[in-house]
């Protein structure tokens, strides 16, 4: 993938396809310990212990419509390959974290990408799950809970309306440029 | 900054037109492919592109949601447009110019871009 954002778009939709309500994805830069850690967790289905081996290994999918299941393997070289590593925690019937470390300073880093466009498509293109969003740049950081805004928005005004997703953008644009600034 | 009393005031907008949404049996349902084949293949600016022209067109009949693998990755990006009576329409190896014109021609006006559908492509 040209940006880990994306994967983090790949990944979530495992988390999706096992019927999570809540998917959590965490982002946390630390520049002082050169690191950036991608969490992504879920309350779905989860898998068990031979699964979770498994499906780390590249030849291993439960889908019928293709042989070969490629998002957490790739996700796991991608991070392998600055130095850092892949780590798969998983309950069955209980949930799944996937857990991605890198080390940005390695020549092989991906850059992390637009994980705000990552978030907004996740929020609106599933408006009947709950996304928790935290981002973490150094001393700074921001989060963003599907479940204040439904809080707020009463349960006839879906997260996918026009005006609604314009917000949702918006916010994590203004969030982000505010991570920025401190850097 | 955005804030929470925005969303509130966006709400109550909302709430003046809402059963309109829920009563219209027009409504358009457009699906990208989302696995990692259609991600790797740039299905994500092709979402957005579909999520903010149609915030932007305020087309309130219209969803966009995403989808998994449809089992053929050579075509990707591949997005599906589902409208009530119709035929479904698949169009293929999509970019984000082509989503504003599939929004334009085929999501407002009814017609169908042939040229990027998949029965022009194979
Ligand atoms: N979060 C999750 N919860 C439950 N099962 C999962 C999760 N992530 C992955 N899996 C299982 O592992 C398989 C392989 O995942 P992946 O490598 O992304 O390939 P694919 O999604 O193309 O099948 C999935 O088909 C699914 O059965
Ligand atoms: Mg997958």
């Amino acid at each position: 993938m040209r940006e880990l954002s994306l994967n983090v778009m790949d990944i979530a939709q495992n988390s999706l396809s096992a019927g999570a309500s809540l998917i959590g994805v965490e982002v946390e830069e630390d520049a002082a310990l050169d690191q950036l850690v991608i969490r992504i967790s879920d309350n779905g289905r989860g898998m068990d212990e031979e699964t979770v081996r498994r499906v780390q290994d590249p030849f291993y999918t439960t889908r019928t419509t293709r042989k070969v299941g490629l998002g957490v393997p790739l996700f796991k070289m991608e991070a392998e390959m600055t130095g850092g590593g892949l780590e798969v925690k998983s309950r069955p019937g209980e949930g799944t974290v996937v857990t991605a470390r890198f080390v940005p300073s390695h020549v092989d880093m991906i850059p992390l990408g637009d994980i705000c466009a990552t978030m907004l498509l996740l929020i609106t293109g599933n408006p009947d799950r709950d996304f928790l969003f935290r981002w973490q740049r150094n001393s700074r950081g921001f989060t963003l809970d599907t479940r204040e805004l439904r809080g707020v928005l009463g349960g006839d005004v879906p997260l996918d309306s026009p005006d609604v997703a314009e917000w949702i953008g918006g916010y994590l644009k203004e969030q982000e440029e505010a991570l920025k600034e401190e850097s | 900054m955005k804030s929470l009393a925005e969303l509130q005031a966006i709400r109550d907008r909302a709430r003046a037109q809402v059963d309109l949404r829920e009563k219209s049996d027009d409504n358009i349902r457009v699906l990208v492919g989302m696995a990692t084949c259609g991600i790797a293949a740039g299905a994500r600016p092709v979402m957005l592109a579909f999520v903010d022209e149609v915030a932007k067109r305020q087309l309130k009949n219209v969803t966009v949601t995403q989808t998994g693998c449809i089992g053929i990755c050579q075509y990707e990006p591949v997005v599906e447009v589902v409208a009530p009576g119709k035929e479904k329409v698949t169009y293929v190896k999509m970019t984000p110019e082509k989503a504003l014109r599939v929004v334009n021609d085929h999501l407002v006006n009814g017609n169908v871009v042939t040229e990027y559908t998949i029965g022009a492509n194979s």
